[in-house]
């Protein structure tokens, strides 16, 4: 399949999830928020995230079962480098109030102009350390 | 309210997110960097992931604003934070570059652990805790 193509039909899967997630529970998925989540609430709500992280994982397994292939996956950084990367998601998405998913898709859905402008500084700020690293390089 | 309902909805909704991250590519960080790197060989393929994503959530929150309550729960919980603060701005520049490092975000590195592979847990590891330093120290919730 072309890459738009599946790219298209996968945010459209996405973008279901997110619909659902409020038509059904009434609740943004947000997964930077829904993961950070999981270490304070208690109770229902807190088995509530579990369950939509447990589908999450489950999600590409489901999808080598169906088409018989894993989803491609070429990680380029050392694990150094992911480790300071991942610092940096977890603090910058808890300190910004959420990443892709929480102001990406579900901010921009409901036309938050605090998500798009989220969206403008994470885009920036990403292609900036791409262009960066590749000066570098 | 019985919490049955809403642990399978959220079950269901974690899986179709997952199947769509899968499908759409965004579980590769190389095509994530591809689609950040402008200045060099820019792949904008991904951005058909974040337009499908937004047009088909944008209908569901719209069919949203005309129920009175979720089919399982008594009330939608929305964001009410209406303000461009400094957290917020500070916090996604530090995310993007992050994610440009990477090439990972949340969702897709939550995803992909079910890969086994260590790169994926080291980056989940060290987001966590990335995530409990921020609501350890930070002044901002």
């Amino acid at each position: 399949m072309n890459t738009s193509v599946s790219g298209l039909a996968g945010g459209a899967l996405i973008g279901l999830s997110v619909a659902l997630l409020m038509l059904l529970n009434g609740r943004i998925a947000g997964i930077s928020g829904l993961v950070a989540g999981l270490g304070r609430s208690r109770g229902t709500r807190w088995l509530v995230d579990l369950a939509f992280v447990a589908g999450l994982i489950a999600g590409p397994p489901l999808f080598a079962y169906a088409t018989g292939a894993w989803p491609e996956m070429h990680i380029i950084a050392s694990l150094p480098v992911l480790a300071l990367a991942g610092l940096l998601v977890g603090f910058g998405t808890r300190l910004g109030s959420g990443c892709t998913s929480g102001h990406g898709v579900a901010g921009l859905a409901r036309l938050s102009t605090r998500s798009l402008a989220a969206v403008l500084v994470f885009l920036a700020s990403g292609m900036l350390t791409v262009a960066l690293l590749r000066v570098l390089a | 309210m019985n919490a049955a309902p809403r642990i399978v909805a959220a079950l269901a909704a974690g899986l179709i997110f997952g199947l769509g991250l899968s499908l759409s590519g965004m579980l590769d960080p190389t095509r994530v960097r591809g689609f950040l790197d402008v200045t060099g060989a820019w792949d904008p393929s991904l951005a058909f992931v974040l337009g499908g994503a937004v047009g088909v959530a944008g209908a569901g929150y719209a069919l949203a604003r005309r129920l009175p309550h979720p089919a399982f729960d008594t009330d939608f919980e929305l964001p009410t934070k209406r303000r461009i603060d400094r957290p917020l701005v500070a916090g996604a520049a530090l995310f993007g570059i992050g994610w440009g490092l990477s090439g990972f975000c949340p969702g897709p590195a939550v995803a992909a652990l079910s890969t086994g592979a260590l790169p994926v847990a080291v980056f989940v590891a060290a987001m966590l805790v990335g995530m409990a330093a921020q609501h350890r120290f930070a002044r901002y919730p």
